[in-house]
């Protein structure tokens, strides 16, 4: 009948309203819910995911040495030219002439976080960091070289 | 124990006293529209900090909290920033009608508490016909929005202020016909007379399911009237940036945003005085002992507490529904709550006719 119906959905319409104002009294009434964090007064605690993508970094170890052997996989990868790698031919002790990195330019100001070239690379030589502060008052500072001065590949990292 | 109606009886003696008549008048003329000013003012700073951090509660935020203890001064901040910045009128609008809108929402909502009694025998005017009066003011104030839409020749402001239009004159029936149901009850339009009659107990309370129907309707016809989520199509963010204040800045848009509030207060003081008792302490029937120690809170207190939990209730509906789109919005109106509210009113009068309620 149709005023039966009328009826349920009257009811099923204030059964549904009642429940989603439970939810927001839930939350009203739980102020531990909140996800928000105070973000300058946190900063000593602040803990980024890990998964956050906040720019490109080359790691070095202890002996300034990092795993980029400049076959330019990264170069090749970015998909907006946010990286130049400039390599150099280096001689090593048998006398043979070997390529290796000379400057990793990274673009910082024109990165958009797509994570394509630390996937590309073949040594695992780019990770993501999850830094995020990236202010600067001029927008060169943007421009970064990743790798060390002085540094050197790794032994045995092909 | 100090009470409004003492302040207010002991002016009135100490001024008579001291003037002529027409001179008392006068004064007391002029304190009342500084406190009516001061109410808007203090309600619109409180109301806007208060829907803020609700608002932020009810979605896992924090919401403002740096501006002053807990962010309460954060309204004044925005207020101040509003009075320094330029009133612009563009140029192709109605210059006069553009001017006059914003005074006329505002002043439709400064008539509508002239009834409105906020503590015991504390009111600007208790006219024999107080919610009538309040009712017919409060379609006032469409004029107005219709005014600012068409004057701002803009096609966002004019189609938002013909959505208002067409919102507030229809939910205005449903929102008459709950009030009629608690007049039904009582029989008279008197403010006081209608919170006298609720010294046994509150309408929502005796008057069964009818009343409680009643007082539902009547939450959801006034959202609708203030023009507040989930019915705010009149300012749909989404789709017509603001809505029929589009082209408004400055103290002009300050004042619509005021008048916005305001009239969410006043709907909400009638809906209490009508179901909730308006200062009346919570009685039951006759018992005299424990409506002994409600009377011992003050009767300002109760009236704002009442008034402050609807404004609560209708925060808690902006902050969880979506809004209606314009062809639901009617059949909400037309289907569903004025058939609802005139079998409400049939059922209410004969529950006062053979005094089946308590």
């Amino acid at each position: 009948m149709y005023i039966v119906d009328y009826i349920k959905e009257v009811a099923s319409a204030v059964k549904s309203l009642a429940t989603g104002m439970k939810l927001t009294g839930y939350y009203f009434t739980h102020p531990k819910e909140i996800i928000t964090q105070e973000y300058p007064d946190n900063r000593a605690t602040l803990k980024m995911a890990d998964r956050f993508k906040g720019e490109v970094i080359m790691p070095h170890d202890e002996n300034n040495e990092h795993a980029c052997t400049g076959c330019t996989s990264c170069e090749l990868a970015c998909p907006n030219g946010s990286i130049k790698v400039i390599t150099k031919f280096e001689v090593n002790a048998e006398g043979k002439k070997k390529k290796a990195v000379d400057q990793h330019i990274y673009h910082l100001d024109m990165c958009t976080m797509c994570n394509l070239c630390v996937e590309a690379c073949p040594t695992n030589a780019i990770v993501m960091a999850n830094t995020f502060e990236h202010s600067v008052p001029d927008r060169n500072m943007l421009i970064k070289r990743l790798n060390n001065n002085g540094s050197k590949i790794r032994e045995g990292v092909e | 124990m100090i009470s409004f109606e003492h302040i207010t009886k002991w002016l009135q003696a100490w001024l008579n006293a001291h003037m002529s008549p027409i001179l008392v008048l006068a004064v007391e003329t002029v304190l009342i529209v500084i406190l009516a000013i001061a109410l808007f003012a203090v309600l619109g700073l409180v109301l806007v900090i208060m829907e803020r951090r609700v608002a932020a509660f009810m979605q896992i935020r924090m919401g403002p909290n740096r501006v002053g203890p807990w962010g309460l001064l954060q309204s004044t901040a925005d207020t101040v920033k509003l009075i320094m910045k330029e009133s612009i009128v563009p140029t192709h609008a109605d210059k006069f009608l553009f001017n006059l809108a914003p005074f006329i929402v505002m002043i439709a909502a400064m008539l509508i508490l002239a009834p409105v009694n906020f503590a015991q025998r504390f009111h600007i005017w208790d006219l024999n016909i107080g919610i009538l009066f309040i009712t017919s003011i409060s379609s006032i104030s469409v004029i107005g929005i219709l005014m600012g839409g068409w004057a701002s020749s803009n096609k966002y402001s004019l189609l938002g202020a013909m959505r208002s239009g067409a919102q507030i004159v229809s939910y205005e029936l449903s929102a008459g016909l709950s009030i009629l149901t608690i007049i039904v009850l009582c029989g008279s339009l008197k403010v006081s007379d209608i919170i006298a009659s609720q010294e046994t107990g509150w309408w929502i309370f005796k008057g069964h399911i009818p009343a409680i129907v009643a007082f539902v309707i009547y939450l959801i016809a006034v959202t609708a009237e203030t023009n507040r989520a989930p019915f705010d199509l009149a300012e749909a963010e989404s789709e017509l940036t603001a809505g029929f204040h589009s082209e408004y800045s400055g103290m002009r848009f300050a004042l619509f945003f005021l008048a916005e509030y305001i009239n969410i207060f006043i709907v909400c003081a009638v809906g209490a005085t009508l179901f909730l008792g308006g200062w009346m302490p919570f009685h039951i029937g006759h018992m005299q002992g424990f409506n002994h120690v409600m009377d011992y809170i003050p009767s300002s207190i109760w009236f704002f507490g009442k008034t402050f939990f609807l404004i609560f209730v209708i925060m808690w509906f902006r902050w969880t529904f979506p809004r209606l789109r314009i062809d639901q919005l009617l059949n909400l109106e037309w289907k569903y709550l004025l058939p609802i509210s005139m079998v409400n009113l049939l059922v209410m009068t004969v529950v006062a006719i053979y005094h089946l309620h308590f």
